[in-house]
């Protein structure tokens, strides 16, 4: 049996989460999934292939408390016996299987893309995902999380049974946890989430508004690379990379971005990616499926009428 | 207020990898060296806190010797001592890592308020290194923190997610992993760097224990070229643009 951690943020589960199971269906028949607060999600975790639920509630669990689902997790673990606890590579999926390894003193392996339990090895994502390495792992279990977009999460409908426990928590373990959040107000598509972004790189220069226009008329995003932010053009949030956002929308338009290996970690994974460039020889053109040599500073607003002509 | 930070030195990455004969490293004869961005930021978050509640930052790292180049140029813009465990320049993995940071944090006659790690290295991003350390040592820790703001003693930790922010206070003493984006690093100045070449580096040499993660080999990942498709740099181009923007469903 495969224990799947799933990351939710109140309730509400990421995809990253059901590539999880997914990958996890592919590595072992049995899969049991370990939910820690919020709710159990039996519906949509059994659609994926999850036959039995461990479902941690807590008085203390009221939203996301890091080391207390660590504990949680550690406990089901204990109890179970899973070969292999895997998760989706979020940044909760990572944190969380941290705490675990460290209660536990077992090695965690993030941003798998293979996993052979029988040999105990796997093939593992570094800089990005711009280099592949092969692992011998000494462990007694396999703790492991899934690169993100690495495959696609598909249904396998299952029933799930929910079997609802309570940990025990150290005070120690409740110390850091969420206790409010800003910015929700905010609105506008977020960068994780867009269908379409049209991000900018150091060709653009400080000022934006053509990256916005387009951005807008499609109903997108706007990104940028380190470059920008570095420079204090744009705000870190609208970074892609390596260290910003990693995305995968439908269309990725780079105006004025080299394609750094730092940038192409962030956006490879788009499914449509144009670039515009005036460099026809730019790192960013072999992972173009079209591509503009010319100044964005011209090309864009031409694009942008067009656009507008289209949609009336 | 003490403050440690942890960075490791890495390639300075371009735009493709080679990999030596043996495909067991990169081959870095013409590659130099940086620290990950992560933990760029996190010096400069370092020093910002010393700006306002005075005391000292500790630079430690783990590997070999030829780091002092990266360390010396962070100290260039402010930290005041650096603690180096001396390896052959191999790869530790992240047990054996957090393992000797710890014994080293034990050893120290300074109490760290703050110790501040990058949240993921930019080579092998294990994600965990602050987390085995704060766990060994008792304290609390905070990860992806992207805003802080410490008063009366508790730091104010903000974490970015999607367009929110989720917030997390923590009274220090405490871990905290830093991203890209906490502080926008300062240009060291001259007299900086003049400085920097004086200031104390202790260095102990650490023995590497067998590898619970052990590196086998490396492989470069097939490269797709896509043969991009090229477009006119015209209106023609533009509107063949349209075109494509409908056939993939992105405009009506």
């Amino acid at each position: 049996m495969i224990l799947v951690f799933i990351d939710h943020d109140r309730g509400v589960i990421d995809d990253i989460s059901l590539q999880g199971i997914t990958f996890a269906r592919s590595l072992d028949s049995s899969i049991e999934a370990v939910v820690v607060g919020g709710e159990a999600n039996a519906a949509l975790l059994g659609e994926y292939g999850v036959t039995k639920i461990h479902h941690a509630t807590h008085a203390s669990l009221t939203d996301y408390t890091p080391q207390a689902v660590g504990r949680a997790v550690a406990e089901v673990v204990k109890s179970a016996s899973p070969s292999a606890l895997i998760t989706g590579g979020t940044p909760r999926g990572n944190e969380v299987l941290a705490h675990v390894g460290a209660m536990l003193d077992l090695p965690v392996v993030t941003d798998c893309s293979e996993i052979d339990l029988g040999a105990s090895t796997v093939k593992r994502m570094r800089w990005g995902g711009n280099l592949i390495e092969h692992a011998k792992v000494h462990t007694s279990m396999m703790i492991a999380s899934i690169f993100p977009h690495q495959i696609a999460a598909t249904p396998a409908p299952a029933s799930a049974e929910v079997i609802a426990f309570t940990p025990e928590l150290t005070a120690q373990d409740t110390l850091v946890k969420i206790i409010d959040r800003t910015g929700e107000a905010a609105g506008g598509v977020t960068l994780a989430e867009a269908k379409v972004i049209i991000s900018g790189g150091r060709g653009v220069g400080e000022d934006f508004t053509l990256i916005e226009s387009l951005a807008g008329l499609l109903g997108g995003a706007v990104g940028c690379s380190r470059v920008v932010t570095a420079a204090g053009w744009r705000p870190h949030a609208e970074q892609v990379g390596q260290t910003g956002t990693k995305v995968a929308p439908d269309l990725y338009i780079a105006c004025g971005i080299s394609g750094a290996t730092q940038h192409i970690a962030g956006c490879k994974n788009s499914k449509t990616l144009i670039a515009i460039n005036t460099d026809g020889d730019a790192p960013i053109m072999s992972y173009a499926d079209y591509a503009i040599v010319g100044d964005l500073h011209q090309i864009l607003p031409a694009i942008i009428a067009a656009t507008q002509a289209a949609k009336g | 207020m003490d403050v440690l930070v942890c960075i490791k030195r890495v390639i300075l990455a371009g735009n493709t990898f080679a990999l030596n004969e043996d495909h067991t490293d990169i081959d870095t004869r013409h590659l130099g060296y940086t620290l990950s961005p992560h933990e760029e930021s996190a010096v400069e978050a370092a020093v910002r806190l010393n700006e306002e509640f005075g005391g000292t930052t500790t630079l430690l790292t783990l590997g070999h010797l030829d780091s002092e180049e990266q360390i010396r140029s962070q100290m260039a813009i402010g930290p005041d001592r650096a603690i180096v465990l001396e390896t052959d320049g191999s790869e530790w993995d992240p047990q054996a890592t957090a393992n000797v940071i710890i014994e080293a944090i034990k050893k120290e006659e300074t109490k760290f308020d703050v110790i501040i790690f990058g949240s993921e290295s930019a080579d092998t991003a294990g994600y965990q290194t602050g987390i085995r350390v704060a766990h060994a040592l008792g304290l609390p820790i905070v990860t992806n923190v992207k805003g802080l703001k410490v008063e009366n003693g508790i730091a104010r930790c903000e974490r970015a997610v999607g367009n929110m922010r989720e917030i997390y206070e923590v009274s220090l003493p405490a871990v905290l992993t830093v991203r890209d984006g906490i502080a926008i690093p300062r240009y060291p100045s001259v007299p900086g760097r003049i400085k920097a070449r004086k200031k104390p580096m202790d260095v102990f040499q650490v023995e590497k224990p067998a590898a619970k993660i052990e590196k086998v080999k490396l492989e470069l990942p097939p490269v797709k070229a896509k043969g991009a498709t090229m477009l006119s740099a015209d209106a023609a181009g533009a509107q063949k643009l349209v075109e494509i923007f409908r056939e993939i469903g992105v405009l009506s």
